[in-house]
């Protein structure tokens, strides 16, 4: 009966120990700029992110097992269509070598040699993603060890994924471009408009995203313009594909245009991205 | 002694297992992109079946492993609060919970995970003034409450098994020094 008595007691004592304790760590990270957690993170680097890439390596490999059932059939059609497209390729990558010998020359007269594609890159496998619904975060497997630092860029194939936001000794979570909380200074190819795209969690089952803020200028920006990340943001490097624009509207203050891309990064199926290492806020420093 | 770390370690295993499905195999198994939620199961069970003080320390080291990989910004503690206390009010039912019904189980589960969302919104949405709740209750909350109990009635019959098994366990042992 005695021990039937202490037990609630005891239990209440646990829960304000405990949530003091938490408490604590939130404020002591709040303070600290996130770096009192990095002995926590060191300690999930050596448990649970092997796991995640042994996990990860597993998946990999039964989703190639499955690939691996396609019929004769299927590989056949897809082959001639394929063929096809080479052969529309082909046509195209002529033209394009024409154009870009045109445009080396003009590039030359202008003194233009800023090729924004040559950022150094590592690449790095996805090895989980936020489980939550709120969210849309995943970590990567490389981490301080291998160079990554907070605020990196992260592409994949060419278009702009997201941010690196935390740091562990080998790994790294990325924040994608349609997270909630995602907020990129953006401009418009061809203009150099800027804008602003915004992630946001009721679009993100659509696979769009919001841009807002782009002034309302003489020439018309039209659907199918290309936004990139803008030579005026902090954080992203300048002249990142992000996406096309899908919709555009004028807002209610007849000043700005606003409306929806279509970004060109599949995140369903993220497997490896790209993390450039050059930071903005370095090269800013320079 | 020897008894609690057959417990303890158990519990471990439970806690990164279920990270693990989590974080990546569940998202492939999401239905318009919503993935049902393991934590919610697995702290409020072991809430109502073993009370609130094995709940809470389950709930914690679970908010925390979430914290340190996907917190919310910089900042590590809030999801460890979060199901502290979810694991911590589950606890209160344990006197009422009997093995064999279903009913009680999935009420706290569906009440756990009811709390969690509207959480979630009130402290990460609300906050930075969206404010449109109609559209995450109806879009977010109510599908991933619905899929969550859909994957309790795989889940749940699992760990009450584990539970009885360490429980049976337990006793077996107690009755040897007796």
């Amino acid at each position: 009966m005695k021990m039937r008595k202490r037990t609630p007691l005891l239990s209440k004592y646990w829960l304000i120990i405990l949530a003091v304790l938490c408490v604590g760590l939130l404020l002591l990270s709040a303070f600290t700029d996130g770096k009192a957690a990095g002995p926590l993170r060191g300690v999930a680097n050596y448990t649970i992110v092997p796991m995640q890439t042994a996990l990860n390596k597993a998946g990999v490999w039964l989703s190639d097992v499955t690939q691996n059932f396609e019929t004769l059939e299927e590989v056949k059609q897809k082959n001639e269509e394929l063929q096809s497209r080479v052969d529309e390729l082909t046509i195209e990558k002529n033209n394009l070598q024409q154009q870009r010998a045109e445009l080396e020359r003009l590039r030359e007269l202008y003194k233009l040699d800023l090729h924004y594609s040559e950022y150094e890159k590592i690449g790095a496998h996805v090895i989980a993603n936020n489980g939550s619904n709120w969210f849309s975060s995943f970590v990567i497997d490389k981490g301080e060890n291998d160079g990554i630092k907070t605020d990196m860029n992260v592409m994949a194939g060419s278009g702009l994924v997201g941010i690196v936001t935390k740091t562990g000794p080998n790994w790294a979570e990325v924040r994608s471009i349609i997270d909630d909380a995602s907020n990129i200074s953006a401009m418009a190819l061809s203009t150099s408009d800027i804008c602003i795209v915004r992630g946001d969690l009721t679009l993100m089952k659509d696979g769009r995203i919001k841009f807002e803020k782009l002034p309302k200028s003489d020439v018309e920006i039209e659907v199918g313009e290309q936004i990139v990340t803008s030579y005026t943001s902090s954080k992203y490097v300048q002249g990142i594909l992000i996406g096309y624009i899908s919709e555009i509207n004028d807002d209610a203050n007849n000043l700005t245009r606003s409306g929806y891309l279509t970004p060109v990064v599949d995140f369903e199926h993220l497997q490896e991205v790209l993390v450039i290492t050059q930071r903005k806020s370095d090269m800013i420093e320079e | 002694m020897k008894i609690k770390i057959k417990r303890i370690l158990v519990l471990i295993v439970l806690v990164i297992i279920s990270f693990l499905l989590q974080t990546s195999v569940l998202k492939h198994i999401a239905i318009g992109s919503i993935t049902p939620n393991l934590f919610i199961i697995l702290v409020s069970s072991f809430g109502f079946m073993r009370g609130k003080k094995e709940g809470m320390l389950i709930g914690f080291f679970l908010g925390l492993l979430i914290d340190i990989f996907y917190g919310v910004g910089n900042l590590i503690g809030f999801y460890a609060l979060v199901y502290l206390v979810i694991g911590y009010l589950n606890g209160f039912f344990k006197r009422r919970f009997l093995a064999d019904d279903i009913k009680l189980p999935i009420a706290l589960i569906l009440g756990s995970e009811f709390s969690y969302g509207l959480v979630n919104y009130l402290f990460l949405y609300m906050m930075r003034s969206k404010f449109q709740f109609i559209y995450y209750f109806g879009q977010i909350i109510m599908p991933e409450l619905v899929y969550t109990i859909l994957v309790t009635l795989i889940f749940y019959p699992i760990i009450l098994r584990i539970n009885q098994f360490l429980e049976a366990d337990e006793k077996r042992s107690a009755g040897k020094f007796v």
